[in-house]
């Protein structure tokens, strides 16, 4: 396990720089075969509407991957992560011409015990908050 | 449609064993976009201290979204109102190909929130050996029939 980021180099507050991410349907299709959620108003606009939705959302798992992501590249490795959680505050709607673009930023929150630093993420599409009480614990080197 | 109370606090029967594999890792990295290596070359994975390769932070949704016992129809939930309230994974270490894992789910709260109701479920992903690999907090809310 061996991060990249050295834990005496990150103070509170420090910011993790802001990245967009892209989704559009082929994406949610994609991450739907791969994780075996096949639930139909991540891909069928006539369902999700049905139900209430503006449109096609993605999974919340998906914009939680792509979060995950976003804290890994920082790190250097994956094993890193000790904890990582999300609520879902609103969704990420995909339309079927254009997609939808996310934005992820991150700030060092706490500093722990052991290496460990809270990491507090932001993640926003089309002017939404889609992740509230986003937090990873990751163990630096 | 409210859910059935006498769900709260129970257990289902452990997961049949699944086996993680180097294969299903880099499906589902390239599903996510994530080019990390350590998901596809065990070279890599070893170079940072893995015995092979590792799975990113979420893989393990593959195996603790869908208890079949959430199935039961006596639960009442309604799967074509469910979205994802809440995720949270605890890892004790990565999933890593050549584990070979079994969950158990237990439903830990039952909450009626305005006309949603509230289901979250905790599942320990162990290996057959016994080691706790995860644990994984799952919210989801049955949005109510408009």
């Amino acid at each position: 396990m061996t991060a990249t980021v050295r834990y005496t180099d990150v103070e509170v507050g420090t910011e993790i720089p802001a990245r967009t991410f892209a989704v559009d349907r082929a994406d949610l299709v994609r991450y739907a075969g791969a994780s075996g959620d096949f639930n139909p108003i991540h891909w069928r606009e006539s369902v999700a509407k049905a139900v209430g939705l503006p449109d096609v959302i993605a999974h919340g798992m998906f914009t939680m991957a792509q979060g995950g992501r976003f804290v890994t590249d920082w790190t250097g490795d994956p094993g890193a992560v000790v904890d990582y959680g999300v609520r879902f505050s609103s969704p990420v709607v995909v339309p079927d011409e254009g997609g939808a673009t996310l934005e992820i930023s991150g700030r060092v929150e706490a500093k722990l015990d052991d290496n460990q630093v809270v990491v507090a993420l932001t993640a926003r599409s089309n002017d939404q908050k889609v992740l509230t009480r986003a937090k990873a614990v990751v163990r630096l080197a | 449609m409210a859910l059935n109370r006498d769900f709260l606090g129970r257990s289902f029967p452990p997961s049949e064993p699944y086996e993680v594999s180097r294969v299903k890792i880099r499906e589902f990295a390239d599903a996510i976009g994530d080019a990390n290596p350590v998901y596809r070359d065990p070279e890599a994975a070893k170079a940072v201290g893995h015995p092979d390769v590792i799975a990113p932070p979420t893989f393990p949704i593959i195996v603790s979204l869908l208890d079949p016992g959430l199935a039961d129809p006596d639960l009442g939930l309604d799967y074509s109102m469910v979205v994802h309230g809440a995720q949270q994974f605890a890892y004790t270490r990565p999933l890593r190909a050549g584990d070979v894992i079994t969950t158990v789910t237990t439903i830990t709260e039952i909450k009626s929130i305005g006309g949603n109701e509230k289901l979250t479920i905790e599942t320990d992903v162990r290996t057959v050996e016994g080691e706790l690999v995860c644990k994984s907090t799952n919210t989801i809310v049955e949005r109510e029939a408009k």
